[in-house]
């Protein structure tokens, strides 16, 4: 039985534990129907033609884990942005762990899925936001179908939340194989202000499948920053499938850094409806072996006078692969646009590859829009400049790579997450940085 | 302390230098003049180690050591300097960090430990001083955006924290107006003792008006065609180097 007949027969089972008389019922069921006929993509899709899923795939993945697993804080600690006070809502295997999480309902909310699904007092809200935004694509279907579990944030207007948030799944690797689903709900009322940092984690190097779908509401002059750290063991997938939602004078940025995995795909869709509306899209990509990265970008430009910024940087060594693909749609009445889009890259070694596609789409006459990509290796007399200052070869070129990606974090808001991704940064491409970060 | 005897050089098999001789000692400053494309940027390149540049025939030894087969950064490490005529732009490493991982690096290379902070500190705003750098440009990205004279200086600033043992100063004057002229070239006297030498690759004279060489050398389509002493830039500078491509051609 492949994964996908495992998976649409698992469905009943499935929903057997779950109440149907829930609002998110029928679109479970609709979502299984459409899992069952699209399935999962394949490289005829023109959006995934450089990226195949086949190989992750094949493998015998337990799509229930039942079990209820523990870890200790002290264990899984350096996966935390531990220095700082924060939010937790933490995840063992798809089940929330109370132990490690940090929630709140004290004048807003920052809890469960499960108990926004359940309970009569979300309902509302529920019924105004969730799967509003996400695709009905295959993959984002699958994870609507088994939608039960995962963040539920719900800040109401004028909140400054200062303490960032911090939504982690771990998983034990006491199944061989697991896929995991999670599901999250973010909902930002006017004026307010929320810092979210994302992680998936495996503890051992058993292969899981994430398949995680983001639904996050910028409402007017909402302010919402995502920090999403991608570092995980090499036969940890991810399928990351982000949709934001803005009104009218907000601002959302996505960070995404990722250093580690065996194939990760990032589909970051952001959605402008209003005026003055800014989105930032951010990344770094730092990978070698066998690793493979897929970035799938889309901004779409609806009403005038708003702005997308978008700038990856990838380092790729060994017979890693990257991909980035950018799309930005400027509609014809979104009239003073402006949207920039950079891809910059570096192939460390001759058999890596970065497949970069920009991909604008403008209807408006008014607007400035631009792009650039860059595929290089690093610069020679810029080497031979540092070698007669004394820094050896292998120093001069982990220096330039640093401070290659690098400037991308300078739009990080968190010190500490900004300090930690430096050192990451570091670590990856083996540099000692004997100076103040 | 340099030694070059009978240098052939190439760059992708077109002969640069073509047998240069040369002999520099501890407390001495040498000046090589000469038309565009006569080899002076080679023979830089070559001395500090660029790979690009192959030395075919000849020697160049360093205090009695052959380095030829060194890299650049073992050469800087032994004591060698090259001021460029281009430096190269390298953005998100400040003039700081850049510094103190050249210093640091220098260090390991002789089984030091890292300087102390304080120190690095002490010993930046010592070098800045010398070479009239403003503190906020310390933090910029190394020469991004720097204007030529700015550039200089700041190639200057590192001899002064490098300490190099022979630096040479490849068209540090091209670019430079003459305030700039001065303090780069206060900054060069005041960094040179009887230990050091240095070796001054100008097309002009008007720099040996501030570093007053000891010896001036002629090179013209890879040699040495004649060498004096510092009489030979002001007879250079009145007639032109047609005059040198005519005397040698006699």
């Amino acid at each position: 039985m492949d994964l996908k007949e495992k998976l649409v027969s698992s469905f009943l089972a499935f929903e057997n534990q779950m109440d149907v008389e829930d609002y998110v019922h029928d679109i479970r069921s609709e979502a299984i129907k459409t899992f069952e006929n699209e399935g999962f993509p394949s490289k005829k899709d023109e959006d995934w033609k450089y990226t195949s899923l086949n190989k992750i795939l094949k493998q015998d993945y337990s799509v229930f884990p039942d079990d209820e697993n523990a870890i200790e804080y002290r264990d899984v600690k350096k996966y935390f942005i531990h220095n700082i006070d924060s939010f937790k809502i933490v995840f063992i295997d798809g089940k929330y762990s109370s132990h490690l999480s940090q929630t709140t309902h004290e004048g807003m909310d920052i809890c469960l899925l499960s108990a926004a699904l359940a309970k009569p007092k979300y309902r509302l809200v529920i019924e105004n936001y969730f799967n509003k935004i996400a695709a009905s694509d295959g993959i984002t279907s699958l994870n609507t179908a088994f939608s039960s579990e995962g963040a539920y944030i719900h800040i109401p207007k004028n909140k400054l939340v200062e303490k960032p948030i911090q939504i982690i799944h771990f998983s034990t690797g006491n199944e061989s194989a697991l896929m995991l689903q999670p599901r999250n709900l973010v909902v930002v009322d006017e004026n307010s202000h929320v810092q979210i940092i994302e992680r998936h984690q495996s503890l051992t190097s058993n292969a899981v499948l994430t398949n995680s779908v983001t639904e996050i509401f910028a409402n007017k002059r909402a302010i919402i920053d995502c920090y999403k750290i991608q570092n995980d063991h090499q036969n940890a997938s991810l399928i990351d499938n982000t949709f934001i939602h803005q009104k009218q004078e907000s601002h959302a940025s996505v960070h995404t850094f990722t250093f580690g995995g065996n194939l990760t795909r990032n589909n970051l869709n952001f959605y402008q409806h209003g005026e003055r509306v800014d989105s930032t899209l951010k990344g770094i990509t730092i990978i070698g072996d066998k690793q493979h990265v897929d970035h799938n970008t889309l901004v779409h430009h609806v009403e005038p006078n708003c702005e997308s910024h978008q700038d990856y940087k990838g380092i790729f060594n060994d017979k890693s692969t990257g991909v980035f693909n950018g799309k930005v749609i400027v509609e014809k009445e979104a009239q003073k646009t402006n949207a920039f889009q950079a891809n910059n890259n570096i192939l460390v070694s001759d058999q890596s590859t970065i497949n970069t596609k920009p991909q604008l789409e403008i209807f408006a006459d008014d607007v400035k829009c631009s792009h650039g990509c860059t595929i290089g290796q690093l610069d020679s007399d810029a080497l031979f400049y540092m070698k007669t200052r004394g820094i050896p070869e292998k120093e001069a070129k982990a220096l330039l790579m640093y401070a290659f990606a690098n400037n991308v974090l300078e739009s990080v808001k968190i010190a500490t997450l900004k300090t930690r991704i430096n050192k990451l940064i570091a670590n990856k491409i083996g540099v000692n940085i004997g100076f103040n970060l | 302390m340099l030694e070059i005897k009978n240098l052939h050089a190439s760059v992708e098999d077109k002969a640069i230098l073509k047998g240069i001789n040369l002999s520099v000692k501890a407390g001495e400053v040498h000046a090589i003049m000469g038309p565009n494309g006569s080899g002076k940027s080679t023979l830089a390149s070559v001395i500090a180690g660029k790979e690009d540049y192959e030395a075919i025939k000849g020697d160049i030894l360093f205090n009695n050591e052959n380095i030829e087969e060194l890299e650049a950064d073992e050469r800087a490490h032994k004591g060698i300097f090259l001021s460029f005529q281009y430096p190269v732009e390298i953005p998100g490493v400040s003039v700081t960090n850049f510094m103190k991982t050249a210093i640091n690096e220098s260090r390991k290379a002789k089984g030091l430990e890292d300087m102390p902070a304080n120190e690095m500190l002490k010993l930046i705003r010592e070098k800045s001083e010398l070479l009239e750098i403003d503190r906020k440009f310390l933090s910029r990205s190394l020469n991004q955006g720097f204007s030529g004279g700015e550039k200089k200086r700041n190639e200057i600033f590192q001899m002064a924290m490098l300490e190099p043992k022979l630096a040479i100063l490849d068209e540090t004057d091209s670019g430079l107006d003459i305030d700039a002229l001065r303090i780069v070239a206060n900054g060069v006297n005041k960094l040179k003792n009887k230990d050091n030498a240095v070796i001054v690759i100008t097309h002009y004279q008007r720099l040996l008006d501030y570093i007053v060489p000891d010896f001036v050398h002629v090179l013209h389509n890879g040699k040495i065609v004649k060498s004096g002493t510092k009489e030979l830039a002001h007879e250079l500078e009145k007639k032109g180097y047609d005059w040198i491509k005519e005397s040698v051609n006699l």
